[in-house]
């Protein structure tokens, strides 16, 4: 499959209610069955989903998906599927926990006020976990190829802007003119400051300022592991074996996000690889004929097919008028269209029929 | 009409991609049918119901853009809040623009986790108060629905003052943290929407906001609405025959006959989903599948008045 050639991380964006984690999943499915050994990291799955999986025995660890439970879904692997569910409950402490250079550190950043209040509001807290969690799979080298199911946002493109994000939140120079000595252990730069200063302390509240203060100060010694680990993982973002697949479905409200999302990358210098669609409607018509139906179904039932039939027809050809638009803008990258299937994707069957239509072939039909 | 639209400010929540925009302004215009002055707030995106019901997005975003008698929009930004709240407090120009260039000032408020969440419900607050505290505006609403970004960030929404509440120490921001908690999880004052799409992740996410919101902000879900629900075409009889005639014809009909069974199979399911979530006790409205790939002004106003006839 063109999508996945030469990859050995692939990102699966969109938006909300696209079907991003079945996609992700079937992706990572038919690529364990032609012979890769893949790790899918999901947020948040289905129950059913992540039961067929086996997922929700996890708990932040990855697993291998029984190959008894693929065998007995009919479907002939010959790699391996890992799975993963990010634990959304998971908190910045493990982040801290491991960047801390020592005990005192961290028990004097996890103590703290701001920080006990505040942690789990982290912004990006959850899209930073799926971003630290890629890079350490990446790293271990034990996997052929990586599927990062996205985490739901209204800015799909949240989880790339986490790290650096973070970054910026502990290394400025603002930060350094917190810890420097001055009144209240806080010393401002620029004209005016004293006034500023006192302004600041009316609107904020004197002990907040301070808790802010000695926060800082405490999260200032792991700048350094927090920002090689940003730029590594800004590398493997743009690596050349990075591909990311926006992952969206006919309607227009999808694909203005497909189309910004599209943008919003180019402006990080990433390129995506090129575009799933899902839940299209592809009937051909045209309209079957009144008699022939008739005769078949007797005048009620056929009537109503038939008005059922044109619905549909209509859908198919609004989907298909999309469809065009999408491939004038993403010029010349593979489109791929799963059809609107009328039972929700929720186990291994499900996901191995999302694949064949992903890979274009049976090798990951049910048997 | 029944009470939910008898609240101050509402929240519309669920899962991403429900429809929770066009049930917002859905509810918005029945409110506004009903001769109250509704606002319909925006989390930071892209007017996507203003262009809808006005033909084209608004030259100013931030403004409050009227839709139709008695219904305005108008999107809501961090920014833009923390400019009319430091206005409204500061007591000269002269310091308000000292602290906008604060180098500081900038860092703590970008830095500051929930700071964004914080002034995002603040100026919600604001809009929904009679005396319009910060921007002193001609226009005072008698309801403010909430198109609530989905539901973790939503959550995190209302439970920003309450946090800030009790992290700020003592001051200014303390005390308007606390207001803006205790109006917020008033329940005379303040409903929650749900909208839920009738598949098992939407439904399942609707039942865990409802819990969630009882236990960490106190509130109860009001309503919730199943978007998108296919109808009731053919029964089982029907889809027995079919089965039977399946293979039957040429291809036009036997497409329509596999359309046919496809959708029989997906309103069975559909249907399943409602159980569910009738089953979790929160009333729940259901609102019919619109064959079209976007809604135009037209769905809104059916999806208004469906609305307005089952509250």
């Amino acid at each position: 499959m063109n999508l996945l050639e030469n990859t050995r991380v692939c990102v699966c964006a969109g938006s909300g209610g696209v079907g991003k984690t079945t996609t992700a999943a079937a992706l990572a499915l038919g690529a364990a069955a032609s012979g890769r050994k893949v790790v899918v990291i999901t947020i948040d799955p289905a129950r059913r989903l992540a039961e067929s999986l086996g997922v929700p025995e996890l708990g932040n660890e990855e697993l291998l998906v029984d190959p008894a439970r693929l065998e007995a879904a009919g479907i002939a692997m010959k790699g391996e599927l890992w799975a993963l569910m990010l634990d959304p409950k998971r908190t910045f402490d493990d982040v801290v926990r491991s960047y801390a250079p020592d005990e005192e550190t961290r028990e004097a950043v996890l103590g703290n006020r701001i920080y006990r209040e505040l942690s789990t509001a982290v912004a990006g807290s959850q899209e930073y976990m799926a971003m630290e969690r890629l890079y350490e799979l990446h790293e271990r080298g034990e996997f052929d190829l990586l599927v990062l199911d996205t985490p739901p946002s209204r800015n799909a493109l949240d989880f790339l802007d986490a790290p650096d994000r973070l970054l910026r939140f502990i290394d400025s120079r603002s930060l350094q003119a917190f810890l420097a000595p001055g009144r209240a252990g806080l010393r401002l730069l620029g004209a005016g400051a004293g006034v500023a200063m006192s302004v600041l302390e009316r609107i904020t509240g004197i002990d907040l300022l301070r808790d802010l203060a000695e926060f800082f100060s405490s999260f200032s010694s792991m700048v350094d592991g927090f920002r090689e680990r940003a730029r590594a993982v800004n590398e493997l973002l743009r690596a050349d074996a990075t591909a990311f697949v926006l992952v969206t479905t006919p309607r227009t409200g999808s694909l203005e996000e497909a189309a910004e999302l599209r943008e919003q990358l180019s402006d990080r210098d990433i390129d995506f690889r090129g575009v799933i669609v899902n839940r299209v409607h592809s009937l051909e018509g045209p309209e079957a004929g009144a008699g022939e139906l008739e005769g078949l179904l007797g005048t009620d039932l056929a009537r109503r097919v038939a008005a059922n039939h044109r619905d549909y027809l209509a859908l198919s050809a609004r989907d298909s008028a999309s469809l065009e638009r999408l491939g004038a803008e993403v010029g010349g990258r593979p489109i791929v269209t799963v059809p609107s299937l009328e039972d929700e994707v929720h186990d291994l069957p499900g996901l191995a029929r999302v694949g064949s239509y992903l890979f274009g072939d049976d090798q990951t039909g049910p048997a | 009409m029944s009470g939910i639209l008898d609240r101050r400010l509402l929240f519309v929540m669920g899962k991403g991609g429900t429809g929770k925009s066009s049930v917002a302004a859905a509810l918005g215009l029945a409110a506004a049918r009903h001769g109250r002055k509704v606002l319909l707030c925006e989390v930071a995106g892209q007017q996507r119901v203003t262009r809808t019901l006005v033909g084209h997005a608004p030259s100013d975003p931030y403004e409050e853009t009227k839709l139709a008698p008695g219904l305005w929009a108008t999107s809501v930004d961090p920014d833009s809040a923390l400019e009319e709240y430091l206005r409204s407090q500061l007591p000269s120009r002269a310091l308000f623009e000292l602290l906008k260039r604060s180098r500081i000032f900038q860092y703590l408020v970008a830095a500051a986790p929930g700071s964004r969440e914080l002034l995002t419900i603040g100026k919600i607050w604001e809009t929904a108060q009679l005396d319009r505290p910060w921007t002193g505006a001609q226009l005072r609403y008698d309801l403010v629905i909430v198109d609530a970004p989905a539901t973790g960030h939503g959550l995190a929404l209302l439970a920003a003052p309450r946090t800030f509440r009790d992290v700020a120490g003592v001051g200014r921001i303390q005390r308007q943290a606390g207001r803006i908690d205790s109006f917020v999880r008033d329940p005379e004052t303040t409903g929650v929407v749900g909208v839920a799409l009738p598949e098992e992740m939407p439904v399942t996410e609707t039942i865990e906001l409802g819990s969630a919101l009882e236990r960490d902000i106190g509130l109860e879900l009001g309503l919730v609405v199943m978007n998108a629900l296919d109808p009731d075409r053919f029964s089982d009889q029907d889809a027995a025959t079919l089965a039977g005639a399946r293979g039957a014809g040429g291809a036009p009909v036997r497409e329509a006959i596999e359309a046919a069974l496809a959708q029989h199979a997906r309103a069975a399911a559909h249907r399943e989903q409602l159980a569910r979530l009738e089953a979790a006790g929160r009333p729940v409205v259901t609102l019919p599948h619109v064959f079209a790939p976007e809604l135009a002004r037209e769905d809104i106003e059916a999806m208004s008045e469906r609305l307005e006839a089952v509250l």
